[in-house]
């Protein structure tokens, strides 16, 4: 078992480059276990690729990751996800060529303690509905957001990486989505979050981190939030 | 009545078996063919050598171990599909990231290889291979007769062909096949070993290839160059039915054997053109095939 004060994962100097491309330039932070940690930054900072690079799904990358002590930065990402860690990924990642059933089946159970079926359809019960739908892209945006973070709680995984869950939803929808998130952080998931909605946010996160050029150069907790407002505006450039 | 222009039924109904026989074979090939580019990209072009592969390998049981027709319809495409694994993972994972044309010229490659060594091994003269007791023979059907082998390998393909399109279709496993299709990177790290479903791909794709090949030869003689004529109407097929249809192959592998069988009824000159003019036709009206997606 992990003592208390290990975190969950520990990304420290983390590089990453897409063919030529460097895109990460050493970026260190944590994740405690139970936290939800939210990356911060503008278009272009690096957050998605933060979280692609964690899951190993970039072309080259250099420097640590260890998720509950083990060090990943050398696994393929079929090895990564089989450690405990699941992507949403932006822009969802529905498949258009399975139905809405086999989408959510899909991710293989890596190890017990995942939610069951009836549990992901008490967080989404619109899924539930739709289950019989032909095409999972046939859905409509919030729906296909929750079939995409509905289908990695089966898995057993217990950190969540999450990117831009709320990218292009009506404000009902987001509300929704922020409290699966609460719910999830209170069943003992711990969540990565990348955000352009600083406000949606606020209302889920434990800390921050901020990213500009593949660095992070900021963070603070939720309850220092007010007295650094006027610096993150700086940052995000609102 | 006995005659449809002038030509006796039991002709047309015997060429008309004899389509559909055809059309087995190509309908078993161009699946494979069609699933092995459907995941991978990969325009198979050793699919012919796997054929006669297979057909190989029921023959060499047969003569030296005394392996019968009934093990041999299951052994050779296990054999053949592990050799697939064992090639994918030496040669052809290593082209994916490039140019297809690398993946096609390795497989041309594979083939002159595959076909080199059987011509060695076994000569350039065709072996025949015996039909197998409890399928021989013929069934008087009253408007025609029936050999009993041509119709076993009718329903073979038609059960294995229409099986693998269930699997691939409404199983879990046939899920992740169309997912890894679709975003192999994301599958992947859903936890799915991208890599080893890919060589299996390829394996069970050359295992079907192989199929065709035992199931061909107490039918045809077996040689080194038996899969080189009918892997190039095969190819036809597929482009028919449309690159990568699992449908598409099947049913314009079946259909378009029976136009051939029709073709030779009313104008024999053209039955061994028939299907490139219809491809040609299909290229022109609808070119990513009669089941392909635009």
């Amino acid at each position: 078992m992990l003592d208390a004060r290990t975190p969950l994962l520990a990304v420290k100097d983390l590089q990453a480059w897409y063919g030529e491309s460097h895109i990460l330039h050493g970026a260190t932070f944590d994740v405690r276990e139970s936290e939800v940690v939210t990356l911060l930054g503008r278009n272009g900072a690096g957050k998605t690729t933060t979280l692609k690079s964690i899951m190993g799904m970039v072309g080259r990358r250099t420097g640590s990751v260890r998720f509950e002590g083990n060090e990943l930065i050398d696994r393929s990402s079929d090895q990564i996800a089989r450690a405990g860690i699941a992507l949403c990924p932006e822009e969802r990642g529905i498949f258009a060529s399975l139905n809405v059933e086999e989408n959510l089946l899909l991710p293989p159970v890596i190890r017990p303690g995942g939610l069951s079926l009836e549990r992901i359809f008490d967080l989404f019960p619109n899924l539930k509905e739709r289950l019989g739908a032909s095409q999972g892209t046939k859905l409509s945006g919030g729906e296909q957001q929750m079939l995409a973070i509905g289908r990695i709680l089966r898995t057993g995984a217990r950190l969540l990486l999450l990117d831009e869950p709320t990218e292009g939803l009506a404000p009902v929808i987001i509300q929704q989505i922020g409290k699966t998130i609460r719910a999830l952080k209170e069943q003992g998931f711990t969540i990565l979050l990348v955000e352009q909605n600083f406000r949606f946010a606020a209302t889920v996160a434990d800390r921050y981190y901020v990213m500009e050029n593949g660095r992070i150069i900021d963070q603070f907790a939720t309850v220092e939030l007010d007295a650094n407002l006027e610096k993150l505006h700086d940052y995000l450039g609102v | 009545m006995t005659e449809i222009f002038g030509i006796p039924v039991a002709v047309i109904l015997g060429q008309l078996m004899l389509g559909l026989v055809n059309g087995s074979f190509y309908a078993l090939l161009s699946l494979g063919l069609a699933v092995i580019f459907g995941l991978m990209g990969v325009v198979n072009f050793a699919h012919g050598a796997f054929y006669a592969l297979g057909a190989f390998a029921a023959l060499l049981g047969l003569q030296r171990f005394g392996v019968n027709y009934w093990a041999a319809l299951v052994l050779a495409p296990l054999m053949v599909g592990i050799l697939g694994i064992v090639l994918e993972r030496l040669f052809l994972r290593r082209l994916y990231k490039l140019d297809p044309l690398y993946g096609l010229l390795m497989t041309f490659g594979l083939a002159l290889v595959v076909e080199g060594f059987l011509h060695q091994l076994f000569g350039a003269s065709g072996q025949s291979y015996p039909v197998p007791d409890a399928l021989a023979g013929a069934l008087n059907l009253g408007f025609m007769i029936l050999p009993i082998y041509r119709a076993w390998v009718i329903v073979v393909s038609v059960v294995v062909c229409f099986g693998t399109w269930f699997v691939i279709e409404r199983t879990r496993l046939g899920a992740t096949l169309r997912a890894a299709k679709e975003n192999a990177p994301l599958l992947q790290a859903f936890g799915v070993n991208v890599p080893l479903l890919v060589a299996a791909t390829y394996g069970g794709g050359v295992a079907l290839a192989a199929l065709a090949g035992v199931l061909s030869a107490p039918v045809v003689l077996v040689s080194s160059q038996m899969g080189d004529s009918l892997v190039i109407v095969v190819f036809a097929v597929v482009v028919i039915g449309g690159m990568g249809s699992i449908l598409g192959s099947i049913v314009s592998g079946l259909v378009l054997g029976i136009v051939e069988g029709f073709t030779k009824v009313i104008y024999p000159e053209a039955s061994n053109i028939v299907v490139f003019v219809i491809m040609a036709l299909v290229l022109i009206l609808r070119p990513a095939g009669l089941f392909g997606r635009e």
